[in-house]
Parts: structure tokens; sequence; C-alpha cells
């Protein structure tokens, strides 16, 4: 099944919130209002949501540094990840984790990770308790073309595979790690191929179409709850913003970046789509567009004004019990 | 009351606690053995024999082996104990710590506090260390100071069968990562072990020997070394206490200060490289909320800063030995300040 209309507005509200906390994030970063290092998901909107509309709270996922996207994704609260970012109380993970450790455990979302290929053993460990407490879930480990090439990543990628458990390794190329070119990096070229020669389903998607990657997802999450064992994806999309805000990405080709945001800006793509397709009017998307820069702006109003944390809860949740 | 073997022990705690926790798992290489072999399965029951027997009864979803890949072993541990397990994984040799501590000390550890208290990770790392069985060297280190100086782990050294069922039946139930390093020397060592269930609470040294004169804290295998030099010192009239900590993290700072307090002589003895290792730490402590009990210098007694040999006569150089306590405490009798 396509998705319907309600479907489509619920994945394009989730694409646009997205864009919007991650545009604000960085307007705050620019004022100062933002301590420590930022990697926005800016562009790859369509990645996060087309997976997650297809997984319910009770499944899992782990994430990378540029993890924003996935925890909206995911169901986090925006209010509580805004306050995470600028460092404020009421912050999603107490102001312990920042943008790197970004988080909804509540929501399944199990963290954002600031290692890089750090994620897919541990997605590998949430699909292993889904197999031996016999529940349906499943678990997503989203990584990028730079994780692929990770030794955690190939080991975690067999364990899946000999275990036959429910995972699924969601490949984000955005072309770089870092300041390097995927096509350099990655030295067979082709990551999905790479899954494959683990003994698992591949499958490649254009990352910048929603429509496409909610029916890829659909057919690995489907594989993974029936029980036979993980699936891979490989996305390709491109990155807005650089590595890290304040990268001037001096290594990308002239004009590349204008281009890219130009052919590949998965919201305008989806939306001339879906008006086509009688999905959705403009006037319902630009509906949504103001209501979710009325949430953000609330957002960042709210995280300004809230106090710092406590630096009595220093030493707090180090253990779970007296040390 | 039964007498069974540090094997044995821990063997047990397993088993019990498997039995009272569905979500208790263990997973590892060889845990079982014979996977996908046309021979016996369990054929090996972990690699020096320990978990043995729990293949049979729990069978293979909560018995798990695993190819050799430490890094995926300790990250699914991770994962699974964020989301409902209880994983107890298997690192064959301390020695491999190299090759997953990523998953250990970067994710497991810090779960808890990076995700500001909403997450958890009731996982145990059962791993095997110790010198003196010519593995050269990368199968002999003890690196408990290397998980030691890690918040968010807790990191436990049983020295007999006794402490061995207990510190591991509580770090099964502990709701953070513990490091359960296990000596290779003291499998066969054995004791009274009661049949039912226990506990032993971490932080809580145990004192094996009571005296006036020094104190001598010792770890792991070292535990033994030390009791035997003090019973032998006794014998002149020379007192030590003889402490094991039994967990270095957390550590059971009041017991050994309070013994240094009465002592005012301290030798600390462990089987590790000597810089930033327990001996270290532990003097350091000493050294700052002690300073005013001491009346001699504290003495270390560790292992040599070298990787470890092979050769007999080379590995028993590097390793501390009886003659090296002995001497270490009557060094710090015969100190006269001058």
């Amino acid at each position: 099944m396509p998705l319907d209309k309600k479907q489509f507005l619920d994945g394009y509200r989730t694409m646009r919130t997205i864009r919007e906390f991650e545009n604000r994030v960085s307007d705050e970063f620019g004022k100062g209002n933002i301590p420590g290092f930022l990697h926005l998901y800016a562009g790859q909107e369509a990645i996060a949501t087309g997976m997650c509309m297809n997984l319910s709270d009770d499944d899992y996922i782990v994430s990378t540094h540029r993890g924003h996207g996935h925890c909206i994704a995911k169901g986090g609260d925006v209010g509580e990840m805004m306050k995470e970012i600028m460092a404020r109380q009421g912050g999603s993970c107490a102001g312990k984790g920042g943008s790197m450790h970004i988080a909804a455990i509540e929501k399944g979302m199990l963290g954002a990770n600031a290692i890089v290929g750090g994620g897919p053993p541990l997605i590998v460990g949430a699909a292993l308790s889904a197999k031996t407490l016999g529940t349906d879930r499943v678990g997503v480990s989203f990584t990028g073309d730079g994780g692929s090439n990770q030794g955690t990543t190939f080991e975690a990628m067999n364990l899946a595979v000999v275990l036959q458990l429910p995972a699924i390794f969601l490949f984000e190329n955005n072309g770089y790690g870092e300041g390097t070119a995927a096509g350099y990096a990655v030295g067979s070229k082709d990551i999905a191929s790479r899954a494959k020669g683990f003994g698992m389903p591949a499958l490649k998607v254009d990352g910048a179409d929603i429509f496409a990657v909610y029916e890829t997802c659909k057919k690995a999450v489907q594989h993974c709850r029936s029980g036979k064992g993980p699936f891979a994806i490989e996305a390709s999309i491109t990155r807005f913003r650089g590595h890290f805000e304040g990268d001037a990405q001096a290594y990308r080709g002239k004009g590349e970046v204008k281009r890219l945001m130009a052919e590949m800006d998965c919201l305008k793509i989806a939306g001339d789509k879906a008006i086509k397709q009688k999905l959705a009017t403009r006037t319902q998307l630009n509906k949504i567009d103001k209501e979710v820069t009325v949430l953000l702006e609330r957002s960042v109003e709210a995280a300004l004004a809230a106090p710092s944390p406590e630096v009595s809860e220093l030493l707090t949740d180090v253990y779970s019990s007296a040390y | 009351m039964p007498i069974k073997t540090y094997r044995q022990a821990i063997n047990e705690a397993m088993a019990q606690e498997m039995r009272r926790d569905s979500t208790v798992i263990v997973i590892g290489e060889d845990v079982a053995g014979g996977a996908g072999c046309d021979g016996d399965r369990d054929a090996y029951g972990g690699v020096m024999g320990v978990t043995k027997g729990l293949f049979p009864e729990f069978g293979e979803s909560r018995v798990i082996d695993t190819p050799i890949t430490e890094s995926a072993i300790m990250g699914a541990a991770a994962g699974a104990a964020q989301t409902g397990l209880r994983p107890i994984a298997e690192l064959m040799f301390m020695d491999f710590l190299g090759v997953c501590f990523d998953q250990i000390y970067n994710q497991a550890a810090k779960f808890r506090y990076m995700f500001g208290g909403k997450a958890e990770c009731p996982m145990v790392v059962r791993t095997m260390a110790g010198a003196g069985l010519r593995g050269g060297a990368q199968h002999s280190q003890n690196l408990t100071q290397m998980v030691t100086m890690v918040p968010g782990l807790k990191v436990v050294c049983p020295t007999n069968a006794y402490d061995a069922k207990g510190l591991l039946i509580s770090a099964i139930r502990d709701n953070d990562c513990v490091i359960f390093v296990e000596d290779k020397f003291l499998y066969e060592t054995s004791c009274e072990v009661p049949d039912e269930a226990y506990t032993i609470p971490f932080g809580e040294a145990k004192f094996y020997r009571e005296g006036s004169d020094v104190t001598i804290v010792a770890i792991s295998n070292t535990v033994h070394k030390a009791i035997a030099v003090a019973d032998r010192l006794a014998k002149e009239g020379i007192s030590c206490d003889v402490i094991d900590p039994r967990t270095t993290s957390p550590l059971d700072e009041e017991a050994i200060i309070e013994s240094v307090e009465v002592t005012g002589r301290l030798v600390v003895v462990d089987e590790m490289t000597p810089r930033c290792g327990i001996a270290a730490d532990i003097s350091s402590i000493v050294a700052e909320k002690a300073f005013g009990a001491l009346r001699a210098p504290i003495r270390k007694v560790t292992a040599a800063h070298s990787p470890i040999p092979f050769a007999p006569a080379l590995e028993d150089a590097w390793m501390p030995q009886e003659a090296d306590i002995e001497a270490a405490v009557r060094d710090v009798l015969g100190y006269t300040g001058e």
C-alpha cells in the first residue's frame, strides 16, 4: 500500500519539523546560544521519516552523531530536544547528552552515537532482545557511509545474519564521511552489495524520495517482523550543511551544494509529487509549514527561558544506586 | 557445607540466576561450543569449562554461541541490556578488551548518564585474567585498571569460590554494567560454598588476616600470595592485615584507611603493570587521606613495566612473587626515616 493522504501529511509534517528544527538550531548556534558540536540532518529528512513511519514506539532505533532527525522521526519531544541541545533544564538527557547523544528512550530511540560505527552492534542487541523475548519488534541502525566502513558494522551485520535477528542496517550515503568522499572511502563503491555479501537482502533507494524510502523500508520491516533475519538498505542522499556547523566545506565542488539543494530537496520533491497525485494541496502544506514554524519558535523561546542544569546534578545517574 | 571449586561456584551462580530470571542469557565464543559442527554440542562449555552444562539446560536461545567477534558480542549485550535482557557476555581473555573496548567504555558504561538517567545497562562481562600459564603477551594480562578507571562500570575481582558465587549473583542482579574478572589461576581452588543463592555487596573489603604492624592490600590472585607471606611473618612475630578489596569499583577506601591508621604502614600488591594501576591508585588514596598515619613510605609490589614474556623464567620474573611482597613488608617495617 502506498502512502495515503493522512500518512503523507504526517510524514510531510515530520520532515518539515526536522528541517525547521535544524534551521533554528543552526541560527541559535550562530548566535552563540548552543555550546559544543552540531551535525545537522538537513537534506536527509525523507530517510528517517520514511523508515520511522513503518515503526511503532515499541520498535528500536539507534542513530549517529547526526541524530536530531532520527529522534524527531521516532517521536522525540521537540521541546525537550531543543532544551537538551541548548543545555537547559528539562532537556531530554538532563543536559548530560547534548546534540551528539540526543535520545528518546521512551519512544525506542536508544540514542544518537558520537562514535562512528558505534550503533550497529547495539541494534543487534535490541534485535536479540526482540527475538529472545518473543516479541515482533524490530531494530533499525541508522548509519552513514562513513560508518559503513567500520569493523564494528561488519561484525554487527555478520552476527545479525548468524543469529537471524530482526535488525535493519539502514545506510544513509550522503556522499561524505567528514571531508572525504564516499566514492573514495567505500572501497567497493557499493554499500548495499557489501551488505548483501554478509548474507542478507539489501536494497538501494533514492533517499530524497519519501515515497520510495517508505516503500523500501516497509519491505525491510515486513521481512524482519516475519522472522526472516536482517535486512540492509542503502539510501543515497546529500547533506545540505557541512559535516559540522562551521565547516567551510572546501572539499565540495563549486556550486555543488546549491545545485543539490535545488535538485534533491526531499521536501520540495515530496510536496510537488503529492500535489500532482492529489494526496495534498498547496494550502495544506503551507498550513503545516506555518504550524511547524510556530512550534519551533516556541521550542526555542522555552529553551532560552530555561535555566542551566543544576551543578548538583553532576554526579547523579552515573550508577543505578549509591556508589 | 559442600566444598566447590571457583569454576563450579561461578557456574552455579549463572545456572541459579538463569532459573530465577528468564531474561538472563549467556553470550560469547564457545560458551557451549560445537555450533554447526558434526560432533557434540556443549563440547566446550566455555574455553575453561565454566559455562558447561548451561546449554543443555537452557538451550540455544539463552546460551548463545557467537562467531569470534568481540565488538559485536559486547555491543549486542549492551543493546540487549538496554532493551529488557540481562546478558552475561563472556570476553574469553581480558587481553581481548582491545578489540571491543568501545562498546564497553563508550557505550555500556555511559548509557545511563549520557541519556539523563533514562537508560540502563544491566549486563555482566565475565572475563579471565592472570599471568603464569605461559600464555604470552596477549593471553595473560590482568587489565583491571583499564576498566576501573571508567565511571559507570563496576569491577569485581573474586579471589575464592565463596566470593565468586555471591559476587556474581550480585553482578547479575545489578542494574549497571559489571566487569567480573576471573583469575585463571583460581579455577581449581575450592572452599565451602552454600548450595542456595546468596549475594555479596560490592564495595566491602574482606580481611583475611588481622594484624597491627603492616597493612597488605592485594588484588585477585596476589591475595593468596599475600596471605602466605603474612602467615610466614607471623611466626616471627610480625602481624599483617591482609585486605582483599574484592571490588575495585566501588572500592572500600574506608577499610583500607582504617587499617593504615592502625598499622601506619602500607604494601599494595597487584599483578598489573605499575603505571596508573590499582596499586598506584590505592597508594594515592592513602597518601591523600591517611598521610598523617603513615610511619613509612608506601610500597607497591606490581608486575614489571613490560609486555608479559613467554619464557617461564622471564614470566616468573615479571610477576610479583611472594619474595617481593615479603621484601616490601620488611622494608616498610625497617624504615627509620634516615
